[in-house]
């Protein structure tokens, strides 16, 4: 069982890219959980979104876990949330951020003692760049199949494409880029 | 004519649109909705199919949802296929009319993605709605994910529309942790889901103006009694069409689906009886026990509350010795419905098995494994004990002082 937390602002999208990765994911033969703590939660409050990925079918419905991975995809968050909440000593954080990663952990105490577990990068600018609105989720998507090595680059493009496939030409190419450039920036 | 849609062989979606999809699949008339959270994402997967060409039908948009029900009702006596969705003050709202409906024995599907009743205001699920419902004359249906969401849907109308049954069918699932939580779900494609369900026959339709009928007329002392008593009768009836329903359900999906679930119940000494998700989650629970513990632990789910499922539940339980009867709704001065319910099915057992009363979950409150497992223990020291260790009724999962009610005498 791999179990990945995301901390989010509602809005930025951590629900879909819960639900994409878990759509990538089910094209594996594996069994996957998407879902989110929100509910009557404004645009801009913190809220957190969970994957839960199996080679079993998942019966496990508390909310509670204890994260593999936790994805930050809000810079503020990574500050203000308690992003280690439940941690193991494997828990691996990729954390969107402008910093540079030791500029990063020697503002937040509580990762100072994990940083080769610690990933960052800018997946707001990234957005930005690619998609052109701050769509963080997409990004984050890259991330993490660099840090997880749960899937090969092209094969999760591929896949990613075909969840998009509502979406004009110009939005898949620009997720896919998005996607690409968090591959090879994220350290 | 409406499109299809290609369905992959496994798909990712939560019980919402697991209940869209398959209301899409039945090719309803109308659908009269006023959308409430949680379940509003039914309904407005709904209306964008429609907008997108994939349903003939008629989408209503009404000011209530005692307008939705009461368009429903009027929908299916005019002699459509007619189905809706709803959640907490929606469904409360709705109550009046769900009376309407069994009364008048209209085979209308509600989907019911279960949340808290106010106040204080809450959106998130526990079971107040469904139990809210329990004597509405509806059969009602309980998924414990989102692929039991879909086939409970397909399996709802195929129950509710028997010749034999005519009467409005719930299907239940979990606010949020089901309706919101996506999952790997396996669908049929639309030409084999629509032939299973079938092609809709009215009976009695108001438009069928060779033969004049009126439905919701006046009775009084005279008639009222033989109608509740037949309506009573044709909810009893419905057991063996379930079981049959299901059983065809098999041969289309590979899926299997009881009346009652039970897990690992057959050398069980301990028991938990569930609804919605917490079925599954006290499953997981029930395994990690057996495996890291020996503690010989079961799981016992109604997937039909309604009929009460009095004959499976007393044959999934009477060889145990103790029973916690988990109900995710405020009992309001009383022992929750299902350790009620329960109590009365075991009593009339040579066994006798101790039953104690759990109320968790209120308002979306998370409900852990290890919280679980705990009560596993408790009716394991039960069990042991051979009598009642604690109060009969206990509230888990609660900030503050242990809060429980109900004296044993002598441990019974």
């Amino acid at each position: 069982m791999v179990e990945i937390r995301w901390h989010s602002r509602a809005g930025q999208g951590a629900v879909t890219g819960a639900k994409g990765l878990g759509d990538v994911v089910s094209t594996t033969g594996k069994q996957v959980q998407a879902f989110a703590l929100y509910g009557s939660a404004k645009r801009g409050a913190a809220m957190q979104a969970y994957n839960r990925i199996d080679d079993e079918q998942i019966i496990n419905h508390e909310k509670f876990m204890l994260p593999d991975f936790v994805l930050v995809i809000d810079p503020a968050l990574a500050f203000t949330d308690n992003i280690t909440d439940n941690d193991k000593s494997t828990t691996k954080y990729i954390i969107t951020t402008h910093l540079r990663k030791d500029e990063l952990i020697s503002q937040i105490p509580a990762l100072q003692d994990k940083s080769e577990r610690v990933f960052a990068l800018d997946c707001m600018q990234i957005s930005l760049d690619t998609i052109g609105r701050a769509v963080p989720n997409a990004p984050m998507l890259g991330a993490f199949v660099k840090i997880s090595g749960m899937f090969e680059l092209d094969y999760f493009l591929d896949r990613m494409k075909k969840v998009l496939s509502k979406f004009p030409q110009k939005i898949i190419d620009s997720n896919m880029q998005a996607i690409t450039r968090a591959y090879n920036e994220v350290k | 004519m409406a499109e299809k849609i290609d369905l992959q062989e496994i798909e990712v979606w939560d019980g919402n649109y697991a209940a869209t999809q398959a209301m899409r699949q039945a090719q309803i008339d109308v659908v009269a909705a006023y959308p409430i959270t949680p379940s509003t994402p039914i309904v407005e997967g709904y209306a964008s199919f429609m907008a997108d060409g994939y349903i003939d039908g008629e989408f209503v948009m009404v000011e209530s949802e005692h307008a939705a029900m009461s368009g429903c009702v009027a929908a299916a006596a005019a002699g459509g296929r007619v189905a809706t969705a709803t959640s907490s003050q929606g469904f409360a709202l709705m109550v009046e009319v769900l009376y309407q409906a069994s009364g008048m024995r209209l085979p209308i599907v509600l989907n019911v993605a279960n949340r808290a009743l106010a106040a204080p205001l809450n959106v998130r699920g526990d079971h107040s709605d469904m139990y809210l419902g329990r004597d509405s004359g509806w059969v009602q249906m309980d998924a414990f994910n989102s692929q039991e969401v879909y086939d409970m849907n397909l399996c709802a109308f195929r129950v509710g529309e028997h010749p034999d049954i005519r009467l409005p069918v719930m299907v239940h699932q979990d606010g949020f942790v089901t309706s919101h939580t996506a999952q790997n779900v396996c669908p049929l494609s639309d030409d084999i889901a629509y032939n299973f369900i079938g092609e809709y026959k009215p009976m009695d339709d108001l438009l069928d103006f060779s033969r004049p009928v009126t439905h919701g007329a006046q009775t009084e002392e005279d008639w009222h009694y033989e109608h509740k008593a037949r309506q009573h009768k044709a909810l009893m009836d419905a057991r063996p069409v379930i079981e049959s329903v299901f059983a065809e359900f098999e041969k289309v999906s590979g899926r299997k689906y009881k009346r009652v679930e039970s897990y690992m119940t057959e050398d069980a000494e301990v028991i938990i009886v569930a609804l919605g998700s917490t079925v599954e989650s006290a499953r997981l629970a029930a395994k990690q026990l057996r495996d890291e513990e020996g503690i010989k632990a079961g799981v016992v789910g109604p997937r039909v509350i309604r009929p009460f499922p009095f004959d499976a539940i007393r044959d999934a339980l009477e060889n145990c010795k103790a029973i916690g009867a988990m109900d995710r709704s405020c009992p309001g001065g009383a022992l929750g419905m299902l350790f009620n319910e329960v109590s009365a099915a075991v009593y009339a057992t040579a066994n006798r098995p101790l039953v104690t009363n759990y109320i968790y979950g209120l308002g979306g409150r998370d409900l852990a494994i290890v919280d679980i497992k705990a009560i596993f223990r408790e009716l394991k020291a039960n069990a042991d004990a051979g009598k009642i260790t604690t109060q009969i009724q206990q509230f888990i999962g609660l900030r503050g002082p242990k809060l429980g009610f109900f004296e044993t005498r002598g441990g019974k």
